[in-house]
């Protein structure tokens, strides 16, 4: 990749300590901005870089800063999604790795711009480990200046606390997060209010994901100009994309949006390894609906994907190669739903685990015609019935699975 | 039986309850402070939990049987993470857990060797999917997994 695209993972010695982002230009937009730009043209800036949430929903980002009442007094919160929890998904992990001041630079500038003084970092209960790298970051920034009570001697302080989670997917919902940051059960609120107007402890919040706080410095260092050269003009800059599966080099590519899912999964990942062909990809996460091989031609962008009725999700291209029998994808995705489900709705609390049920009958030779219609009613039950996506995110890629490889499937019952 | 942490324990726990607005919002640090120092979450410790919070002792039932981390049971000195979801299975998950459990020698339902040596619970995706079949072993990654070097995973565990 050029030198003029945005670089969320860089591979310089020690990248994730502080002297090494500073020789990387690191700091420097926050300085910007909290020294010399006005939060509102800071906002007004990343709404015209068009960056969309890099969490699964696409929302654009200063949008949703925008959202934020000014004027009143109390406490704001900045949450950063580190939950990380879709699974195929790898990406967030990695900037806590190799980049930990970026995600903090790009805190900096969201809190300034939003007026907000204290962030929450929700970090998974499995990336533990991984966070140290997070909290020698902050250590060091504090040291520095960069963060603290008094912000590049402006007067502006940020206080950023880590929260860890327990081993529960459904935290990473934005309000399920903030639950669980209050010290309850991971369970989803009803919306509206939205976050922004009542979010943690009843204080306007903003949640952003981890990649989509790393974009911001760049933005507003180099400018909206030059973030929306890259990518889509409805959907600009790069994704990092996770790969996984049957491919020779899974692992994590960045890349301009919209880029043809052939292209990442031959051409950077690989492709297949000898012998093997691909019969299915799962293009944004377990929860996006699954492609055929005959459609790997269609772009990796928010659009492009909703077009082939799937979604970008989380960029976590899971590669499913032609030894996989189908009913196994089908069997790992149900008990993921079954297990996951937080229960507060019917329709998601026993229509998952009676798919699943239906799924291990099927698998343990006892399948009965009619199971894939009923799998697929059960699923149609979920739709569209549920308080949080979740509902949506297990019944679509279940239904997507069940039609587009009925022929197998249908061979499995019967067996 | 009553239930006290270390005072080490105890000081990082007021550090976690200060850095909350609301003092129940720091239950979650809190079970993990117990459970990182105790291995698990004794029913005592969860009524000093609700206790030094000002909960009533059934919200802290109620979070602790949510997340799937928190133990209500002692665990094993060591405990294994295997990740059994879709990046993982493509890989073989199942036969390293097969192999694991093998070679652990658990029986069906067990969780923890005989001997108190090592839990294994298989989890939902690791977020390490480009080391597939993974694993965490006390929280730290390794991967990707063999059923041959499961064994040599098992036998160091057992060195442990
Ligand atoms: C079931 C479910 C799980 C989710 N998991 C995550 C997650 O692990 N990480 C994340 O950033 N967003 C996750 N999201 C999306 C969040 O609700 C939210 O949209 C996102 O954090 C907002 O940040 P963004 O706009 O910067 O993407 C999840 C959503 C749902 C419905
Ligand atoms: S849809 Fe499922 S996960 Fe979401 S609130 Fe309802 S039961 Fe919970
Ligand atoms: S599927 Fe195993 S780490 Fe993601």
């Amino acid at each position: 990749m050029s030198q003029d695209t945005v670089r969320l993972i860089p591979s310089d010695e020690g990248s994730w300590r502080l002297d090494a982002y500073l020789r990387r230009g690191g700091y420097e937009a926050a300085r910007k901005a909290v020294t010399s730009m006005a939060p509102a043209g800071i906002i007004a800036e990343v709404r015209k870089a068009g960056l969309r949430g890099r969490g699964g929903a696409g929302f654009p980002a200063g949008l949703k800063w925008s959202f934020v009442p000014q004027g009143v007094s109390g406490p704001k919160y900045l949450c950063v999604n580190a939950d990380e929890g879709e699974p195929g998904t790898f990406k967030d992990r990695a900037i806590l790795v190799r980049d930990p001041h970026r995600l903090l630079e790009g805190m900096v500038i969201a809190a300034f711009a939003v007026g907000i003084h204290t962030a929450i970092v929700y970090v998974r209960g499995e990336y533990e480990r991984i966070a140290g790298r997070l909290r020698e970051a902050m250590a060091e920034a504090e040291g520095a200046g960069f963060l603290g009570p008094d912000i590049f001697g402006s007067g502006f302080g940020l206080e950023v606390v880590i929260h860890f989670g327990a081993g529960a997917y459904i935290c990473g919902e934005e309000t399920a997060l903030l639950e669980s940051v209050e010290g309850r059960r991971g369970t989803p609120r009803l919306k509206p209010p939205f976050p922004a107007v009542a979010g943690l402890f009843r204080a306007p919040t903003v949640i952003n994901n981890v990649e989509t706080l790393a974009n911001v410095p760049s933005i507003i260092g180099r400018g909206a100009d030059w973030f929306t050269a890259q990518g889509l003009p409805k959907d600009c800059g790069t994704r990092l994309f996770s790969v996984s599966g049957a491919v020779r080099r899974p692992g994590l590519y960045e890349l301009p949006t919209g880029i043809p899912l052939r292209t990442l999964i031959e051409d950077h990942a690989g492709g297949p390894p000898e012998g093997v062909s691909v019969k299915a990809v799962i293009p944004g996460g377990l929860s996006a609906p699954v492609l055929r091989a005959d459609e790997l031609e269609a772009h990796l962008d928010f659009e492009s994907m909703a077009l082939v009725c799937s979604m970008a999700g989380s960029a976590g291209v899971i590669v499913i190669g032609d030894r996989t029998p189908m009913l196994e994808v089908l069997g790992v995705m149900s008990r993921f739903y079954a297990h996951e489900s937080c229960g507060q709705c019917t329709p998601c609390r026993i229509g998952t685990s009676w798919i699943h049920r239906t799924v291990t009958r099927i698998a343990a030779g006892q399948g009965r015609r009619g199971d894939l219609d009923l799998i697929l009613s059960l699923a149609d039950g979920i739709k569209g019935r549920t308080l949080c996506p979740m509902g949506d995110a297990a019944a679509l890629p279940i239904q997507a699975l069940v039609t587009k490889f009925r022929d197998e499937l249908e061979q499995a019952v019967e067996r | 039986m009553s239930y006290a942490p270390s005072a080490a324990v105890l000081e990082r726990i007021d550090r976690a309850v200060a850095a909350y607005p609301e003092r129940s919002a720091a239950l979650l640090p809190v079970l993990r402070l117990i459970q990182e120092e105790s291995g698990w979450v004794p029913p005592a410790a969860e009524v000093w939990a609700a206790d030094k919070l000002g909960l009533n002792p059934v919200r802290v039932r109620e979070v602790l049987s949510f997340y799937t981390m928190f133990r209500r049971r002692p665990a094993g000195r060591t405990v294994v993470q295997v990740c059994r979801n879709l990046s993982c299975t493509l890989a073989g998950a199942e036969e390293v857990i097969a192999a694991l459990r093998r070679e652990l020698g658990l029986g069906d339902g067990a969780d923890t060797t005989a001997d108190g040596a090592v839990t294994l619970v298989a989890v939902e995706c690791l977020g390490n999917c480009d080391h597939a079949p993974c694993l965490q072993i006390d929280g730290v990654d390794r991967g990707p997994v063999t059923r041959d070097s499961a064994a040599a995973i098992v036998r160091e565990l057992r060195g442990r």
